[in-house]
């Protein structure tokens, strides 16, 4: 089932790229603007990963560069960081066994990208690594600094690789469409296994592979209210949550007996 | 229909689960065994964390142990003391289990742990049985009468300290071994998320001579104390009880076990025993061949600070 849901976000169209005076000496800088129309989005029980949809604006962009197509925008939305660990299955004595391991301190559970053309035709790849943007330029820091340069770099590479498998990390290019001069929609992918937490969408433009101006927004996603009970209820009350598992248990296997005896 | 499980944190399909409950339900009513050895690792198949698999299969074991005992009880086949006295054991063993899974999760080796240890349980019950249910079938198609060991008859065990009489059974035994098969069934089943009755029925007909009619009973009624306390420990010291995953489960389960055991009147116990061991035994290999066959992927993730 992949009732694939689009979050619609609100424009929060200035309104002053409008009425820009014609008769300025020095066309204002670009700037740019995204809008959410939720700070907040549940997961409920259907949920199967979604696609959100953010709107966003071009401010004082420059008609000629808007027609040539030179402005691009990239548009990420970064999950909560958390620490994790990276392990290495090796083979002892046949068996596959977790030998190695790396801990890495505040990842990204999830970063969603979306772009208006693919990465390595917008910009410079040094410009990625200097603004940290796209999977690929996220610095994941080590917990134990002293490891060798080669294992950190293996490992780094493979926590990348097993997030994308896994849908978390994704990159949408061609997810960005300008809808006029000033106003664009990003559709970045939400995965089935998306985390709760505070998210964080950011907006980058680029003119002619510069980059011009960020903007950001944040976004809660967490889980709707049955699902947030139980979750809430597992962590807060895990005595009263437990007993409440046996005892559903025991009335199943009762009722069960009730239904369907044979005997 | 898809599902978001709120404590395993992903979307599963409600009719796949349910599927999965009641095949595993069908089966246990079938061969009289709570189906938490099928259960765990089904769910493991199918992508839930085995933290998760685990402590949400002891959850379900309740439920079928539950309605199975309430039988037993109304036939009156169940020992109350002795199942009294493997609890008590069971206990001990479970809380244990709880410490040595937790220090597995914290260092990266509780997936293996378990696939090995359910390699090696399995591999080793499913092939006895496997003999011994052929054996029998041979024995039946020759016409020779089966040769059963007599109850009463003695070995070390019954020359153990510390005895003690239990009239439901006919018995009278240390009780040295039985804490100790408690206790040994309450540490698989924290570890395992299984009930252990596949490994607790044998013991008690084998080692301790419980008459067979008491011995389904008694290890079902033990069975729901340990798995409960097993899911309530879980449920508090991990956070790893998903009861919606839980629930789906039972509800295929209970439904899947009364035509199990419809079916299983139809065949005859060496069939049925030789039947349960093929399928003990496939769900070994297929586990032994994960532990052995290069894995597809030999990095994976986990959260960090996990206690």
């Amino acid at each position: 089932m992949a009732a694939r849901r689009a979050f619609a976000a609100a424009v929060s169209l200035s309104m002053l790229f409008a009425l820009s005076p014609a008769t300025a000496q020095t066309p204002p800088a670009e700037s740019i603007q995204i809008g959410l129309s939720t700070d907040a989005i549940s997961i409920t029980a259907g949920f199967s990963g979604a696609d959100l949809t953010i709107f966003g604006s071009l401010e004082n962009p420059d008609p000629l560069i808007a027609r040539q197509g030179r402005y691009d925008v990239i548009v990420v939305l970064e999950g909560p960081p958390r620490p994790v660990v990276v392990r290495r299955k090796d083979r002892v004595l046949g068996v596959w066994i977790n030998l190695d391991s790396e801990t890495f301190e505040n990842v990204p559970v999830s970063y969603s990208v979306a772009t208006t053309r693919p990465l390595q035709d917008i910009a410079e790849p040094a410009k990625y690594k200097q603004l940290s943007l796209g999977a690929q330029n996220l610095y994941m820091k080590p917990a134990d600094e002293a490891d060798s340069p080669a294992t950190i770099e293996e490992f780094t590479a493979a926590l990348r690789d097993r997030k994308a498998a896994t849908g978390l990390y994704s990159e949408n290019v061609g997810g960005v469409q300008f809808l006029s001069q000033n106003l664009f929609r990003a559709t970045v992918r939400l995965a089935p296994n998306v985390p709760v937490g505070t998210h964080k969408a950011r907006a980058f433009l680029f003119k002619s592979g510069m980059f011009v101006k960020e903007s950001s927004a944040q976004l809660e996603i967490r889980k709707s209210g049955f699902e947030q009970s139980v979750f809430r209820v597992a962590h807060d009350d895990s005595f009263l949550y437990g007993v409440f598992a046996i005892s559903l248990a025991m009335l199943t296997g009762w009722l069960g007996r009730l239904i369907f005896r044979k005997d | 229909m898809g599902i978001y499980l709120p404590i395993a944190e992903i979307s599963v399909n409600v009719f796949v689960l349910l599927a999965m409950g009641a095949a595993v339900g069908f089966l246990s009513g079938m061969f009289g065994v709570g189906g938490g050895f099928l259960i765990t690792p089904l769910l493991i198949l199918y992508n839930i964390p085995p933290a998760i698999a685990v402590a949400t299969g002891a959850n379900q074991v309740i439920a079928s142990s539950f309605s199975g005992a309430l039988s037993h009880f109304k036939r009156g086949t169940l020992d109350f003391k002795l199942g009294g006295v493997l609890l008590a054991g069971g206990i001990v063993g479970s809380t244990a289990g709880i410490f040595v899974f937790a220090l597995l999760r914290r260092l990266g080796q509780l997936d293996l742990f378990i696939s090995l240890l359910y390699v090696a349980l399995l591999g080793t019950v499913g092939g006895l049985m496997l003999v011994e249910s052929v054996n029998a079938l041979r024995a039946s198609r020759s016409g020779a009468a089966p040769v059963l060991k007599k109850s009463g008859q003695h070995n070390w065990i019954h020359r153990l300290p510390f005895k003690m009489r239990f009239r439901a059974s006919k018995l009278f035994v240390s009780v040295i071994p039985v804490l100790g098969l408690g206790a040994g069934i309450g540490f698989l089943s924290s570890i395992m998320g299984v009930g252990g009755g596949f490994i607790m029925v044998p013991a008690l007909i084998y080692l301790l001579k419980v008459p067979t009619n008491v011995v389904i009973g008694t290890s079902l009624f033990q069975i729901i104390f340990t798995s409960a306390y097993t899911t309530l420990v879980h449920a508090t010291t991990n956070q790893t009880v998903d009861v919606i995953l839980a629930f789906l489960l039972m509800a295929g389960g209970v439904a899947g076990a009364q035509y199990g055991a419809k079916a299983g009147q139809r065949l005859r116990g060496e069939q049925l025993r030789a039947l349960l061991a093929i399928l003990v035994l496939a769900v070994a290999i297929r586990l032994a061949a994960d532990l052995f066959v290069t894995p597809p992927n030999l990095y994976s993730l986990s959260a960090a600070g996990l206690n």
